[in-house]
């Protein structure tokens, strides 16, 4: 993975530089017009961000039953790229809500769903923060607990969100959007691998850096 | 048979600890009744009650006064580190949380004897028209909300900043359960009572409880032991 | 389910950047009663809480002759723990908390040793009174009996002396006795070093996480304890 990081990084900052004029590229949706074309980053965040918080649901569950460190390592780092990436749907949701419906909010069941679920791993990053002494283990909990109750939350807002009237249209796919829209995908991913790798990366130098400090206490 | 008789013996000496003080249970009553006066001034405009905001005053007096009692049940046990002396115990570690859950579902049964017939009366509700349904999402959502709150509390225990986080860790995962309990309610209140809808939101509660009662029974240990 | 000796090798656990404990390792068989000494912080309590279960090492082997934890509770049946946050309910009383404890323990004859129990400890006459309104003193007592009311194999005690007058330090020491001889292991933490000379096979010393030995001839433990204390003191002789 080492060798490969610098050139992927290059990889992704070029994915991200032709972005624009792919999606300028697509055509335009029928209802929204321009102000749709946010979906091209807002979606694949979204997708980032549920890939993001299973991958911190399955690690936690690796390192509450097996005990690996580097479980753990990466159970954190995904937490927060969860959050990172959460923060970035919340807000460019509201961005395309208020352009397309006039209000910054709306009700919708993926939205909301997002927002529970990105509020559930900013619990985790403050249990860790703010636990003290052994709120790895604990948080770990929380995290599979959170992963456990995605279907839960989409399913509750999804029903609870019918009984009122729908305001979002989701648009259907085009043949022209999808090149676009699979290539937002791959990069966001690609930049979510580097990012992981990265942050997973300086856990274990403070891992290391804790063993050697034991070491001179010797 | 050893694992149910485990937790029987704890249940049965939480009650009998409740029943000389009964601290707990008055504090979490009181605090319950409190909670829905509150939001009766909140909702009840010219003296004419928003019914429509009975259920939502409900559910939130239950959560609220629900984390209220686990938090002061786990800190007992952490008083003189009995919960240790239990961890030590030749039983099934998660037979203590079963033990647990079944005190806390039996001090919240109290409570909600009271708080039901409390928002039914202010808010001019007619949380009776179907008893069993409501009685259903009450006992299911109760036992999703205690379920997730038995645990976190348990595992908090020896965290530091205690009190404020477990409703942090709390709150958010058992949004689907206040969803639910609300909606399921509201249901019921309907000039038409919604019967199918009140069924469906049962169910999810019932799949809810199964779901979370298995993973906090296979995390207990895990999480108990350091 | 039963063991006759208790093994520990290389027990080290770290909670964060702090190591509690560093590569202990021991042996002690049944019929012996070991002394834990050592400064305050040195890691005696979390060295017990490893022993009794309570706690994982970070690393190392914990051995009840062949088994480890991973027994689960048949191997807890046979471990008695006294804490030093005496692990009582302050509402109950003493024959309430004595009963759930058998209860948790699956012992027979209960009320029959409830209330020897009871008599040991001098609480007879208070058998039904709550235990906030009790002592320290008749705390330590309760709970000393409650740690040992299912006849355990391995009996853990931390500072099982604090706020014990004369006559029940005696009490307990004839009670450590006892134990020694009908083939207990016994491990006390204490800083109470004049009682538990008489009565200690071995005296070991947690310094910093270390364990070392205090030897054994000659002179009262008061003085071999400070000697072994400002020898690991000093600063290492020579590079490391």
């Amino acid at each position: 993975m080492r060798k490969l990081f610098l050139p992927l990084t290059v990889v992704a900052a070029g994915m991200f530089m032709m972005a624009p004029f792919l999606v300028d590229g697509a055509p335009y949706e029928s209802t929204m017009g321009l102000v749709q074309k946010i979906f091209y980053f807002h979606v694949p965040s979204a997708m980032t961000m549920f890939v993001s918080a299973f991958v911190c649901g399955i690690s936690s569950a690796v390192f509450l039953f097996k005990g690996r460190p580097a479980a753990d390592r990466l159970a954190v780092a995904a937490a927060e790229l969860t959050s990172v990436f959460g923060i970035i749907v919340l807000v460019t949701g509201p961005l395309w809500a208020r352009k397309a419906w006039g209000v910054w909010w709306v009700w919708d069941e993926r939205i909301t769903s997002t927002f529970v679920l990105w509020l559930i791993f900013n619990a985790y990053l403050l249990l860790r923060k703010y636990g003290g002494a052994g709120s790895e283990r604990l948080a770990a909990g929380l995290a599979i607990f959170g992963m456990a109750n995605v279907p839960f939350v989409y399913w509750s807002v999804n029903v609870w969100r019918t009984l009122h009237p729908k305001t979002t249209v989701v648009p259907t796919l085009q043949p022209g959007m999808r090149g676009p829209f699979w290539f937002c995908v791959t990069a966001f991913l690609l930049l979510y691998v580097l990012a992981i790798t990265a942050r997973a990366h300086l856990e274990a130098e403070r891992a290391r850096l804790e063993e050697i400090y034991l070491a001179i206490e010797e | 048979m050893s694992f149910v008789r485990a937790a029987w013996l704890v249940v049965r000496k939480d009650v009998l600890i409740e029943a000389r003080s009964r601290e707990i249970l008055y504090t979490t009553l009181f605090f319950a009744v409190a909670c829905v006066l509150v939001f009766a001034f909140g909702f009840v405009n010219e003296g004419r009650p928003v019914t429509d905001a009975a259920p939502g005053i409900l559910w939130i007096a239950i959560a609220f006064s629900g984390t209220l009692a686990l938090g002061r049940a786990f800190e007992r046990e952490r008083q003189h580190e009995t919960l240790r002396a239990l961890m030590i115990a030749p039983v099934d570690r998660p037979a203590l949380y079963v033990g647990k859950l079944a005190g806390i579902l039996l001090l919240l049964a109290i409570v909600e004897v009271i708080i039901v017939p409390l928002v039914a009366l202010f808010f001019h509700a007619p949380l009776f028209a179907r008893p069993l349904l409501l009685v259903g999402l009450l006992a299911g959502g109760t036992t999703g909300f205690a379920a997730v709150g038995t645990l976190f509390a348990a595992m908090l225990v020896r965290a530091r900043s205690r009190d404020v986080l477990l409703p942090v860790l709390l709150y958010p995962i058992t949004i689907p359960v206040i969803i639910a309990g609300v909606r399921g309610t509201a249901a019921l209140l309907q000039t038409d009572v919604d019967v199918p809808m009140a069924r469906a939101w049962l169910s999810m509660l019932v799949l809810f409880d199964v779901v979370f009662i298995t993973l906090a029974l296979w995390t207990f240990e895990p999480l108990m032991t350091e | 389910m039963d063991f006759h000796s208790l093994t520990l090798t290389g027990i080290t656990r770290t909670f964060g950047r702090r190591r509690a404990l560093h590569k202990v390792s021991m042996r002690m068989d049944a019929g012996e009663l070991v002394a834990i000494l050592g400064p305050n912080g040195a890691g005696k309590s979390t060295l017990l809480a490893i022993v009794s279960t309570l706690l994982a090492p970070t690393a190392g082997d914990v051995r009840y002759d062949d088994h480890t934890s991973a027994t689960g509770a048949a191997l807890r049946a046979r471990i008695g723990l006294l804490g030093h946050d005496l692990y009582l309910y302050p509402e109950l009383s003493p024959a309430e908390n004595l009963r759930f404890f058998a209860g948790l323990y699956r012992i027979d004859r209960v009320e029959e040793r409830i209330s020897t129990a009871l008599d040991r400890a001098g609480l007879t006459d208070r058998r039904d009174d709550p235990v906030a309104g009790f002592s320290r003193g008749m705390r330590q007592r309760l709970a000393l009996e409650r740690a040992l009311l299912h006849d355990p194999r391995l009996v853990l005690l931390d500072e099982p002396f604090t706020g014990l007058d004369d006559a029940a330090t005696g009490a307990l020491v004839g009670r450590l006795r006892e134990l020694r001889a009908a083939g207990r292991l016994i491990l006390v933490i204490t800083h109470d070093l004049d009682t538990v000379d008489g009565i200690a096979d071995r005296a070991l010393m947690l310094h910093r996480g270390r364990l070392l030995e205090v030897p054994n001839a000659g002179a009262p433990l008061r003085e071999r304890y400070r000697a072994a204390l400002a020898h690991a003191a000093q600063p290492a002789a020579g590079p490391s």
